[in-house]
C-alpha cells in the first residue's frame, strides 16, 4: 500500500508491506522494519528495534490527530489510488469552500446572510456551545452562496453551515 | 444521620457526592434534565428523577421542581454541589421552609457574604485585611499624595464607576501622581460621566491563594490549609495545589486564623473557602468568601486525610466537628488538573460531543474524579468540566512527576480536551520553581506552543502509524459527522469498501 501522509503540514510518502508477520515500511525512501499490533480501538502498539511506542488516534468529525507518547500530531492521509480523495482534494483547491461546524452547538446569529460579500476571516455566523460563543469565519474571500443553518438551529460537528464561493 | 440525600447537581461533583453517600450508607437521589438521562450521576445514584428541559434555568436551577422531587422521594437533605443553586440564599431558605436540610451555610450567612459592601463593613470591623487604599473617592490631589505615601508605591488609580480598565492608571512614583490623577479623572468623566477616582495599592504579580475552613453548628471552626489557585485563564481556575509554594508555616497559620475570623464574623457553618490576594512578599488581603464546596476540594482532602463531603454531611446532620485545630495535620503535596472539553487549537473553545475512547489513568498517587464514560455524549448545555485529575506525593516534585506520568496514560478520544495544556504547565521551569502569579498562564500561552524539546522521530512514528491505522482499522467515511447524518448509501459504501480492503489485504 502507498499513502501520502501529512504530519503537521509536512508531506511524506509512505509504503507499507507485510513481511513475515511484521511490516516493512518505506518512509520517504528510508526502510523501517517494525512490529505493530492494534491493542484496542484507536490504540496501536509499535515496536521498532526493541523500542516501544504507544500511538493513540484522536478522531473528531473534522480532523484527526495522533499521539506518540506525549506528542500530538495533526495527520492527513491520502490514498493516491482512491478516486474519492483525488476528487475531494481537487474540489478543495478552487471554487466553493464550506464553512463547517467544528463542534456541536446552536446557531445564535447569522452575521453574513446569503449573497453577502465576505473577506477571508470575516465572521459568517456565531455558534454557541457550553455557554461560550464562537464566531465561525469565512475560509476565503468571496460571496456567501448559501446559508444552510438558520438562527436557533442545533448543529453537529462536521455539519456544513454555509458555502462561500 | 440522614437516611436519604438529594444531590441537586450533575457531572463529576454529583458523582462525588453520590459516592460519599454510598460510603456512609445513605440512599442517594439524583436529578436529571432531558439531556442527562444517560449521564454518569444518574447511573451511579440509588434513585433518579427527571426535573425538566436541558436549559439549566428550567432544570438544575428550578427550585420548585427540585424541592418537589425531594418531598416525593422522601429526601431529608439536599447537597447542592458547586455552581447551580449552591450559593443561592433563596434556595437555602426554601429548603428550610420545606423542612429539608440544606447541606451548606445558612441563607443569612450566604446573603451577608454575597453583598460586597456589607461583607466589607463586617470584615473590616473584625480586623480582616483588605488591599490598602481608599474605599471612597479621593477629595483632592493632597489626599491622593498622602494616601499613596502611606501605603507605598506603586499604586493604582481606579474610576469609582469603572470597569474594563477605563479610568485606571498605574502610578510608579510620586512624580507621576498628579498627571495620572488628572488623566484618570478625565477618562472616567468621558467613559462613565463620573470623574470620581479612588486609590489602591498595586499588587505586583499577585497570587490567588485561598483557605479552606469548616465550621459545625455548635460554634467550632477550623482551617484546613491553603490552596494556590494562581494558574487561571479568563478568571477560570485551571490547576490548583496545596500547599502553596509561597506559603510557609507562619503565613499558613496567620491566613488560617484570619479565615476563621471571617467565618465567625458571618456566623458561618459547614464548608467554605476564604479567598485572598497575596503579593510575592507574603502580604495577603481578603477578596471574598465562597459559600460552598469548591471544585478543587480534593487537594485539601489529600493533604489532610479528611473527607470534606463526609464532614459536610455529618455537620449538617448536627454532629460536632470530630477533631480540633491542633489535630489537623498537613502532609505531602497535592495538585489538581481540571480536564475541560475544550479545543487547545481553537482558543480553548468548548468541544462537546461523543467520547469514542477513554483511557483513564491510575496507579500510585493518582485520583480521578470523573463525570464521563466511553460512549457518552458530552452535552452542549453545561460547563465543559469533564473530570479532575489529582496527583498526590511526598513533595511537590514527586507530585509533578506522577501527574506527568498519569497524563501520558490519560486519553480522551472523539472530543478535544485541554490535556496537552497540563503537560506544558507541568514541564515549564517557572512552574516547577513555583514562580506563580495570576498572569502566569497568559504569558505561557503567548509563547509559541512549539514544544522545542520534542525528540526527533516522533513525527516519523506518527507518519508510519497513520498508514498502519488505515490498514488495520480503517475509518468509515460515515463516521465523519454524526450517525444521524450519514445517509444509508454512504454507510453501505463504507462497509463495502472496508470489506474490499480487508479482502485486498488478505490476498496481498
Amino acid at each position: 500500500m502507498t499513502y501520502e501522509v501529512t504530519i503537521d503540514g509536512k508531506s511524506h510518502r509512505l509504503e507499507l508491506e507485510r513481511a513475515d508477520g511484521l511490516w516493512q515500511c518505506r518512509l520517504d525512501g528510508r526502510q523501517i522494519r517494525l512490529d505493530a499490533v492494534l491493542t484496542r480501538r484507536d490504540v496501536l502498539s509499535v515496536l521498532i528495534d526493541g523500542k516501544a511506542y504507544e500511538v493513540k488516534r484522536e478522531r473528531t468529525p473534522t480532523d484527526m490527530h495522533l499521539w506518540v507518547g506525549a506528542e500530538r500530531f495533526a495527520v492527513e492521509l491520502r490514498d493516491p489510488r482512491s478516486l474519492r480523495s483525488r476528487k475531494g482534494s481537487a474540489a478543495d483547491e478552487r471554487g466553493a469552500k464550506k464553512l463547517v461546524a467544528p463542534m456541536p452547538g446552536r446557531v445564535v446569529r447569522v452575521l453574513a446572510p446569503a449573497q453577502t460579500e465576505v473577506e477571508a476571516g470575516q465572521g459568517v455566523m456565531v455558534v454557541e456551545a457550553m455557554k461560550m460563543q464562537n464566531e465561525l469565519k469565512s475560509p476565503k474571500k468571496g460571496v456567501v452562496q448559501k446559508v444552510l443553518a438558520a438562527e436557533g438551529a442545533a448543529v453537529n460537528a462536521g455539519d456544513v453551515l454555509a458555502i462561500v464561493e | 444521620m440522614f437516611k436519604k440525600i438529594l444531590i441537586a447537581n450533575r457531572g463529576e461533583i454529583a458523582v462525588r457526592v453520590i459516592r460519599a453517600c454510598r460510603e456512609l450508607g445513605i440512599t442517594s437521589v439524583a436529578v436529571y434534565s432531558d439531556v442527562d438521562r444517560a449521564s454518569l450521576h444518574v447511573r451511579k445514584a440509588d434513585e433518579a428523577y427527571y426535573i425538566g428541559p436541558a436549559a439549566a434555568s428550567e432544570s438544575y436551577l428550578n427550585i420548585a421542581e427540585i424541592l418537589d422531587v425531594a418531598r416525593r422521594s422522601g429526601a431529608e437533605a439536599i447537597h447542592p454541589g458547586y455552581g447551580f443553586l449552591s450559593e443561592n440564599a433563596k434556595f437555602a431558605q426554601a429548603c428550610v421552609d420545606s423542612g429539608i436540610k440544606f447541606i451548606g451555610p445558612t441563607a443569612a450567612a450566604m446573603e451577608m457574604m454575597g453583598s460586597k459592601t456589607r461583607a466589607r463593613q463586617r470584615m473590616e470591623q473584625a480586623g480582616v485585611p483588605f488591599v490598602p487604599g481608599t474605599s471612597r473617592a479621593l477629595e483632592s490631589f493632597d489626599e491622593a499624595e498622602q494616601v499613596a505615601a502611606r501605603i507605598g508605591y506603586p499604586v493604582m488609580l481606579k474610576a469609582a464607576a469603572g470597569g474594563g480598565g477605563k479610568g485606571m492608571r498605574l502610578v510608579g512614583s510620586p512624580d507621576d501622581l498628579e498627571s495620572a490623577l488628572e488623566a484618570a479623572r478625565s477618562e472616567a468623566q468621558r467613559s462613565f460621566g463620573d470623574s470620581e477616582v479612588y486609590l489602591e495599592k498595586y499588587i505586583v504579580n499577585p497570587r490567588h491563594i485561598e483557605m479552606q475552613i469548616l465550621g459545625d453548628e455548635q460554634g467550632n471552626c477550623v482551617w484546613l490549609g491553603e490552596r494556590e489557585c494562581s494558574i487561571q485563564r479568563r478568571h477560570q481556575k485551571v490547576l490548583e495545589e496545596s500547599p502553596s509554594p509561597l506559603v510557609d508555616p507562619d503565613m499558613r497559620r496567620r491566613m488560617g486564623e484570619i479565615a476563621v475570623r471571617v467565618a465567625r464574623a458571618a456566623d458561618y457553618t459547614n464548608a467554605g473557602t476564604v479567598e485572598f490576594l497575596s503579593d510575592q512578599e507574603k502580604n495577603f488581603y481578603f477578596l471574598e468568601m465562597n459559600t460552598r464546596l469548591q471544585v478543587e476540594h480534593p487537594v485539601t482532602e489529600l493533604i489532610t486525610g479528611l473527607d470534606l463531603v463526609h464532614l459536610q454531611i455529618r455537620i449538617a446532620s448536627g454532629e460536632k466537628l470530630p477533631f480540633t485545630q491542633e489535630q489537623v495535620q498537613i502532609r505531602g503535596h497535592a495538585m489538581e488538573c481540571r480536564i475541560y472539553a475544550e479545543d487547545p487549537d481553537n482558543h480553548y473553545f468548548p468541544s462537546p460531543g461523543k467520547i469514542t475512547l477513554l483511557l483513564a489513568p491510575s496507579g500510585p498517587g493518582i485520583r480521578h474524579d470523573s463525570g464521563i464514560y466511553e460512549g457518552w455524549t458530552v452535552p452542549i448545555d453545561y460547563d465543559p468540566l469533564l473530570a479532575k485529575l489529582i496527583g498526590y506525593g511526598t513533595d511537590r516534585k514527586q507530585t509533578i512527576g506522577r501527574l506527568l506520568r498519569a497524563l501520558n496514560e490519560y486519553f480522551v478520544g472523539g472530543i478535544k480536551t485541554n490535556l496537552s495544556l497540563f503537560r506544558r504547565i507541568l514541564n515549564d521551569p517557572d512552574f516547577q520553581a513555583g514562580n506563580l502569579d495570576t498572569g502566569y498562564l497568559d504569558r505561557l500561552l503567548a509563547l509559541s506552543a512549539g514544544t522545542a524539546s520534542a525528540p526527533a522521530g516522533g513525527s516519523e512514528i506518527a507518519a508510519v502509524a497513520a498508514g498502519l491505522f488505515a490498514v488495520l482499522e480503517p475509518i468509515a467515511p460515515s463516521s465523519h459527522g454524526t450517525s444521524s447524518h450519514g445517509g444509508g448509501d454512504r454507510n453501505g459504501t463504507s462497509s463495502w469498501k472496508r470489506t474490499a480492503r480487508a479482502e485486498g489485504l488478505r490476498s496481498g
